[in-house]
C-alpha cells in the first residue's frame, strides 16, 4: 500500500516516516471481514471499551483513595459523598466490573460455541483465557480496596486458597499477607497491584488482537473466506454494527449505574472490615460464583483447590481436547445439544455458589463440578470422534445468500433471521 | 437497495445532503456525549465539598506581644499575623504610593493597624518569605524577604524590591472580638 493513499500532506509526511496511518488503515479500515458475523461479535469490542471505561474510571478514583486500614473505608465513602461526581465515577467503576465480566463470559461462550479456538486461533484462544485470569486477580483485588466486611473476609478466604498447597502453604500465605493475617501491607500491595494489572491485561489484549489480525475473525459457519468476495471492510460495516452494540451496552450499562448501583453488590461491603468478626453469608462477587461453587464442591481442602484452578486452566487446553474439524455448532447436532447442557450446567454453578454450602446443595454443586470436567475432559474429546457434522457451506456467500446469486433484499432479509 | 439503482445521477445531490447531516449530526452527538462523559472526570479534581467546608479558622491574637509575629495554617498555606511596633507602623503609613510597584496605602491592608495580618506565600512563585521569626533577615524594608528569588517586602507586607509582582495578599478576615480574628 503506498502512501499517497491519504490526501492530506501532513499525513503523507508523517506516514513515509512512521507508518502509523497505514498500519490504522489497514488494521481498522480495509481489514477484510468476514461478511456473515453476527452480534455475538460484538463482544469482542465492547470488552476492549468496558477496559478503557475501567481504566479511565479507576485512575480517577485514585486520586482520591487511601489505601491504610484506618482510611480506606472512610475514603471511599468521601468518594461516595464529597468529591464531585465521586458517586458516579465510583459507580461506573463498580458495576463497570460486572459489565465487563458479562460481556468477557458471552464473548467466551461465543468462541466456545463458534470454535473460535480451534487451528490456527489456539494462541488467540489461550491469550484470551490469560486475560480472563488476570481480570479475575485484578477484580478480586480491587474489591478487597473499600475495605469493608465483604472485602475484609474475601481477602481473608482467597488469600488462605494458598495455604492447601502442601509444605510452603503457609510460607506463601504469610508472604502474600506481609503479616499474620489480612492487614495494611495487603492492602498496600493489592493497591499497587490492581493498579498495575489492567496496564498487563492491556499488553496481552494488543497480543491478542495481534494474534486475531492474523488469520482473521472466525464467522457463525465457521469455513475461512474463499476470496475477497466473502468479507466486507472493517469500515464502515463493522464500525458502525460495534456502535450500534455499543449504545445498547452503555444504554443498559446506565440505567444500571442511576437506577440500581448496588444490585450486583453486596450491602454488608458498606460495614468497615472487623478482623474480629466474620459476617453470617460471605459469598464473593457474582462472577466469581462458579468457580466459588466448584471450590466448596470438593470435600477435601487441596482438591477443592486444584479443581477449581483446573476449571480454568481446562480451558487452556481445550484446542486439543476438541479434535472435530469443524468449527462452528451450527453444523455439529451433538456437540450443539451439549453446548447448551454446558451453558445451563455453569448456570446451574452460579446459583449454587451463591447458596448456603448445606443439603441439596452440596449434591448438586458435586453434580454441575463434575459435568464441567466431564464436558472438557469426555464430552468434546468423544464427540470429535463419533460425531457425523452435517454438510458444510461451499462458500461464506452461498450461506449468505442462501445459495443463489441474488445480492441486497436476500442478505438483508438472511441477517434478521 | 432497489432503490439506489433506480436513481438518477441528478438524485444524488439531494441525497448526499441528507447523508451529509445525518453523519454531521452523528459527530456532533458523538462529541457532546465525549464532553459530558469527560467532565465530571476532570472535575473531579477540584476541591471536596469536605475540603472546602474546612475553609474558615478562627486565631486568639491576645498573647501576641508588640514586635511578635505568629503563623497560622489557613487553606493550607501559611497565614501571618503581626502585633507591629508604632515605629513599624508609622513607618508603613509614611511611604509615598508612588515608590510602590504596587500602589496601596497601609490602611487599605489592615483593619486594626496593630495586627497585619496576610497570607504569607510570595506572590512571585509561592514560597514562604523570612522575617517572622526573631533573628529571620527581614530584607531591606524591615518587613519580610523570600529567599527563593530574593523578594524584599515592607512592614506592610507591599513588594519593594525583587521579582514578585504583587503585595503579599490579604485573606478574607474579621475580628470576632478584640482577642479573636476569624479568618475565612
Amino acid at each position: 500500500m503506498s502512501a499517497d493513499k491519504f490526501s492530506n500532506p501532513v499525513v503523507r509526511w508523517v506516514d513515509h516516516r512512521l507508518p502509523i496511518f497505514t498500519f490504522m488503515d489497514h488494521e481498522l479500515n480495509e481489514y477484510p471481514t468476514p461478511k456473515n458475523l453476527n452480534y455475538f461479535w460484538n463482544f469482542g469490542s465492547l470488552a476492549g471499551i468496558s477496559l478503557v471505561i475501567m481504566i479511565v474510571t479507576g485512575i480517577v478514583l485514585a486520586m482520591s483513595y487511601t489505601p491504610h486500614v484506618d482510611y480506606a473505608f472512610q475514603s471511599v465513602e468521601r468518594i461516595m459523598r464529597d468529591v464531585n461526581h465521586g458517586w458516579l465515577i465510583r459507580y461506573i467503576h463498580m458495576n463497570g466490573a460486572s459489565f465487563f465480566f458479562i460481556v468477557v463470559f458471552i464473548h467466551i461462550f461465543r468462541g466456545l460455541y463458534y470454535g473460535s479456538y480451534k487451528a490456527p486461533r489456539e494462541l488467540l484462544w489461550i491469550l484470551g483465557v490469560l486475560i480472563l485470569l488476570l481480570m479475575m486477580a485484578t477484580a478480586f483485588m480491587g474489591y478487597v480496596l473499600p475495605w469493608g466486611q465483604m472485602s475484609f473476609w474475601g481477602a481473608t478466604v482467597i488469600t488462605n486458597l494458598f495455604s492447601a498447597i502442601p509444605l510452603v502453604g503457609d510460607s506463601i500465605v504469610t508472604l502474600l499477607w506481609g503479616g499474620f493475617s489480612v492487614d495494611n501491607p495487603t492492602l498496600n500491595r493489592f493497591f499497587a497491584l490492581h493498579y498495575l494489572m489492567p496496564f498487563l491485561i492491556v499488553g496481552v489484549v494488543i497480543l491478542h488482537l495481534v494474534a486475531l489480525h492474523r488469520f482473521g475473525s472466525n464467522n457463525p459457519i465457521g469455513i475461512d473466506p474463499s476470496g475477497p468476495q466473502d468479507t466486507v471492510p472493517f469500515h464502515p460495516y463493522y464500525t458502525i454494527k460495534d456502535f450500534f452494540g455499543l449504545s445498547i451496552f452503555l444504554s443498559l450499562f446506565a440505567a444500571t449505574i442511576f437506577f440500581f448501583p448496588n444490585f450486583m453488590g453486596h450491602p454488608d461491603n458498606y460495614i468497615p472490615a472487623n478482623p474480629m468478626q466474620t459476617p453470617a453469608h460471605i459469598v464473593p462477587e457474582w462472577y466469581f460464583l462458579p468457580f466459588y461453587a466448584i471450590l466448596r464442591a470438593v470435600p477435601d481442602k487441596l482438591g477443592g483447590v486444584l479443581a477449581m484452578f483446573g476449571a480454568i486452566a481446562v480451558l487452556f487446553i481445550l484446542p486439543w481436547l476438541d479434535r472435530s474439524p469443524i468449527r462452528s455448532g451450527n453444523f455439529r447436532p451433538i456437540f450443539r445439544i451439549f453446548f447448551w447442557v454446558f451453558v445451563a450446567d455453569c448456570i446451574a454453578l452460579g446459583y449454587l455458589g451463591g447458596m448456603p454450602a448445606e443439603g441439596i446443595y452440596v449434591v448438586l454443586s458435586r453434580v454441575a463440578t463434575a459435568w464441567y470436567f466431564l464436558h472438557f475432559l469426555a464430552i468434546l474429546p468423544l464427540l470429535s470422534v463419533i460425531e457425523t457434522p452435517r454438510p458444510l457451506p461451499q462458500s461464506l456467500s452461498k450461506s449468505v445468500l442462501g445459495g443463489t446469486a441474488l445480492a441486497g433484499a436476500a442478505s438483508a432479509v438472511k441477517e434478521k433471521v | 437497495m432497489t432503490k439506489t439503482q433506480t436513481l438518477k445521477q441528478g438524485d444524488i445531490p439531494a441525497n448526499m445532503g441528507r447523508r451529509d447531516f445525518i453523519v454531521v449530526a452523528s459527530y456532533a452527538m458523538a462529541g457532546i456525549g465525549l464532553a459530558s462523559v469527560a467532565w465530571p472526570l476532570i472535575d473531579q479534581m477540584n476541591p471536596a465539598a469536605d475540603t472546602l467546608a474546612l475553609a474558615s479558622i478562627e486565631v486568639d491574637i491576645s498573647k501576641i506581644e508588640v514586635g511578635q509575629a505568629i503563623t497560622v495554617k489557613w487553606r493550607g498555606k501559611p497565614v501571618f499575623i503581626r502585633h507591629r511596633s508604632e515605629t513599624e507602623i508609622t513607618s508603613a503609613q509614611s511611604v509615598q504610593l508612588s515608590d510602590l510597584k504596587d500602589p496601596q496605602t497601609d490602611d487599605e491592608r489592615v483593619t486594626n493597624p496593630q495586627f497585619l495580618v496576610m497570607i504569607g506565600v510570595c506572590t512571585h512563585l509561592g514560597c514562604v518569605p523570612l522575617g517572622q521569626k526573631t533573628g529571620d533577615v527581614k530584607g531591606e524594608y524591615d518587613g519580610w524577604f523570600c529567599p527563593c528569588h530574593g523578594s524584599h517586602y515592607d512592614s506592610s507586607g507591599r513588594i519593594r524590591k525583587g521579582p514578585a509582582p504583587l503585595n503579599l495578599e490579604i485573606p478574607p478576615y474579621q475580628f470576632a472580638s478584640d482577642a479573636v480574628i476569624k479568618i475565612g
